[in-house]
């Protein structure tokens, strides 16, 4: 078990490694810095004013350096201008006696975001927080839904109970967060349209609308009213697949020979399923809602957008869309590590529920 | 004129679908009456869902292929005081063109209902070739993986594991954007690959016609001359006779697509081909000296049919979400463009005055993935049962 776990860091490390270099080298690409430098300095530099912007901060070295550099393997650049004054990398961030020292990721040094102007890991950190709630709602709504869907409609095969439920899976697999987000807003949030009007005006409700389409206030204080629908949206399309993937691990279980024996035994059709069935049909869907969980990372995106709530997903949005080179970086080291730790998870727990399966 | 009701609206827009009407009756007919005769295809007729998937999938594929004939008016065109009008609302001043506006008017006065017609061409346009480079792609890489395992196996699943780690939405902000299509990684990227599918379809017809050597040079030669021709103009823009092209801004999302959906059809080829290979048949092969192609393209893959079919029909569903996400995103098209994605994202801002620019969008792409899920079961369940 310890080599195994070894050897799984091992290749979480490579491909951590691998994947921030190449978001590096996409986010470093000379198009990109010179678009940060005219961001940074003024929109109308010349061609030779930007290459001299960003030789006076830096970015002159070659990228593998720059990468070392943001690992903190190598040592922060060092350079003193025309008027004395010592600038480098690690002056920056710490002070004059640090130049020359190491100063990345490796030593807790993050960086500045271009974009919000203060450090990247506080910005990271309380978006992270942010998300972490949406997340967790998530969570709570989507698995018990798509297991129980999974298997109410795996129990009997063929059924119209099966036949319902499995149509009603692929439609929410059918619907992605775009198009159910939009649908949720126009029908439940809308003062003009949709069901709002029509409880306003029966005086069932007393504000405008039903659920609020800005979810900005549960930043402050999550309440059901604010917090509903983005939680929906998200949980409304992972949910399809792991009830799928529940529904198709619970037929296999009632075909098998014990849960036959069980039956001939003259045990009730309740007793069989919860006793019997049911624990070995859930094996399947552990790792797949665990896998789910970088996945939902999409969704994430797409619904803090839409619902201009200000979490981990929109700050990636953002840095995206403004090129901030070192808010993006610490993002898709934290996607990363989310993706990588989620699949460590899911191999142990596969693992430690099945004991058929020994790891040598 | 007067504003007209739900009724004539639905009425009117039935008549301007009349072409695919005729087309969607002519295909069930012509299928029906033949289904014994047409394989798997002919089975899908058997079960309900399938039935029901096939004709939501073959109506959007009608709508795309006669766009021309449904539009109302230009998909482009802005018409005066029709500023996010309701459905069925008179134009001001007809005067030749249509007189209504069936499914409302969006925030530029452009028509819905011609926006989200044309939106089902712009992306059954990329869709399904995307689908179908990945799955080649998957297959050149997925068969040699788990048929010879060992180095290679353990090289190509960590490249493919690597590309999964990265969230998609990251992929495609890093990989779709202006700066990037001003260097050469999309070129580079759609050389290496757009040559696979060249490639595979090469080594399938040599490993098939190695021992008729005339067969064999016509066969291979026909498709080198056609693939190259094909690929030279998809690839680098450079086709002599331009008949093949794709602008930098197509070539980049369609890239970005094939990159994010190959690994996993790589995966699903290599867990089927691991099965495979110790059937029977395939040690019969190896014992009468087959080549180790010939073994993987006509022994292997053609037993890994059933599941690989039903995955290419989930796998074009989930292309044209990731197409609406780069839309979402305003990623890579055209600012007017009427593709679905960016109309959601454009309606969005006046959502809760004016819903009905971004629903339309929104209810087009979800019945034709539901339309693709509802088909690949239907496959899935025919193909189960022989």
């Amino acid at each position: 078990m310890l080599l195994f776990l070894l050897r799984r860091l091992g290749v979480m490390i490579l491909t951590a490694l691998c994947l921030t270099f190449v978001v590096f080298y996409l986010t470093n690409l000379p198009a990109k810095l010179e678009t940060l430098a005219k961001t940074q300095a003024g929109s109308r530099m010349s061609d030779a004013e930007v290459a001299s912007w960003l030789e006076r901060n830096g970015y002159g070295s070659p990228m593998i350096v720059r990468y070392g550099e943001w690992l903190g393997v190598v040592p922060g650049w060092v350079r003193e201008d025309q008027t004395g004054v010592l600038r480098g990398r690690c002056v920056d961030r710490i002070d004059e006696t640090a130049a020359g020292e190491r100063c990345g990721i490796a030593q807790g040094y993050w960086g500045t975001s271009t974009r919000f102007r203060a450090p990247v890991a506080d910005v990271i950190s309380a978006r992270l927080g942010a998300t972490g709630w949406l997340m967790l709602w998530v969570l709570i709504i989507m698995v018990p839904m798509a297991l129980v869907v999974g298997v109410l409609a795996g129990m009997r095969e063929g059924s119209r109970t099966d036949r319902s439920l499995s149509t009603f899976a692929i439609a929410s697999t059918a619907t992605p967060e775009y198009v159910s987000g939009v649908l949720f807003i126009a029908l439940l949030a809308s003062s003009t349209v949709g069901l709002s009007p029509l409880l306003v005006s029966w005086g069932w409700i007393d504000g405008p609308v039903l659920f609020q389409g800005n979810a900005r206030s549960a930043l402050e204080r999550i309440t059901f009213w604010n917090f509903t629908l983005p939680v929906m949206t998200i949980a409304l399309y992972g949910m399809g697949y792991v009830a799928r993937i529940t529904r198709a691990s619970m037929t296999e279980v009632m075909t098998q020979q014990y849960v036959r024996t069980a039956r001939l035994k003259g045990v009730s059709f309740p007793n069989i399923v919860l006793k019997h069935a049911l624990r070995n049909a859930l094996i399947a869907p552990f790792t797949v809602i665990m896998l789910q969980i970088p996945w939902l990372l999409n969704g994430v995106v797409i619904v803090e957008v839409l619902f201009s709530y200000p979490g981990f997903g929109w700050t990636l949005y953002e840095a995206a869309v403004n090129n901030d080179i070192e808010l993006l970086l610490a993002a898709s080291v934290v996607a990363v590590v989310v993706v990588l730790v989620t699949q460590l998870i899911s191999d142990i727990g596969y693992v430690w529920l099945n004991p058929r399966i020994r790891i040598s | 004129m007067e504003p007209i009701g739900w009724l004539e609206i639905i009425a009117r827009i039935a008549q301007q679908l009349l072409p695919v009407w005729v087309a969607l009756v002519l295909t069930f007919a012509i299928s029906l009456r033949f289904k014994r005769r047409l394989g798997l295809y002919g089975k899908l007729f058997d079960s309900t869902i399938g039935m029901i998937g096939f004709a939501i999938v073959m109506f959007w594929v009608f709508t795309a292929l006669f766009a021309d004939w449904i539009v109302t008016h230009d998909a482009l065109g802005q018409v005066s005081r029709m500023r996010n009008v309701v459905p069925g609302t008179p134009l001001p001043d007809a005067a030749g063109r249509y007189e209504y506006f069936l499914l409302g008017g969006d925030a530029l006065a452009r028509d819905v209902f011609s926006r989200a017609v044309m939106g089902a061409r712009e992306v059954l346009r990329i869709a399904p070739f995307a689908a179908m480079i990945s799955f080649m792609i998957g297959i050149t890489l997925g068969l040699p993986a788990g048929y010879f395992a060992g180095r290679l196996d353990t090289a190509l699943t960590f490249l493919a594991n690597l590309v999964l780690a990265f969230p998609v939405i990251l992929l495609f902000f890093l990989l779709v954007a202006p700066e990037i299509q001003a260097t050469l990684i999309p070129r580079v990227m759609a050389g290496v690959l757009f040559l696979v599918p060249v490639l595979f379809v090469m080594v399938l017809l040599n490993a098939r016609f190695f021992t008729q050597p005339a067969k064999r040079n016509l066969y291979v030669g026909l498709v080198l001359l056609f693939g190259l021709w094909a690929y030279s103009g998809l690839a680098f823009n450079a086709d002599p006779l331009g008949f093949w092209g794709m602008s930098p801004n197509l070539l980049n999302v369609f890239v970005a697509v094939v990159f994010v959906n190959a690994p996993t059809v790589f995966r699903i080829v290599r867990g089927i081909t691991l099965d495979i290979k110790t059937r029977d048949y395939v040690s019969a092969a190896q014992t009468r000296g087959e080549g180790p192609w010939y073994i993987m393209l006509w022994e292997i893959l053609p037993n890994a049919r059933g599941p690989l079919i039903v995955d290419f029909c989930l796998r074009i569903g989930y292309t044209t979400i990731l197409l609406g996400t780069l839309g979402f995103f305003g990623l890579g098209v055209a600012p007017e463009s009427p593709d679905w994605g960016s109309t959601i994202n454009a309606g969005r801002r006046l959502l809760t005055v004016y819903p009905h620019p971004a629903l339309v969008p929104a209810l087009s792409l979800m019945s034709l993935v539901l339309g693709l899920n509802l088909l690949a079961d239907g496959l899935r369940e025919e193909s189960l049962k022989d």
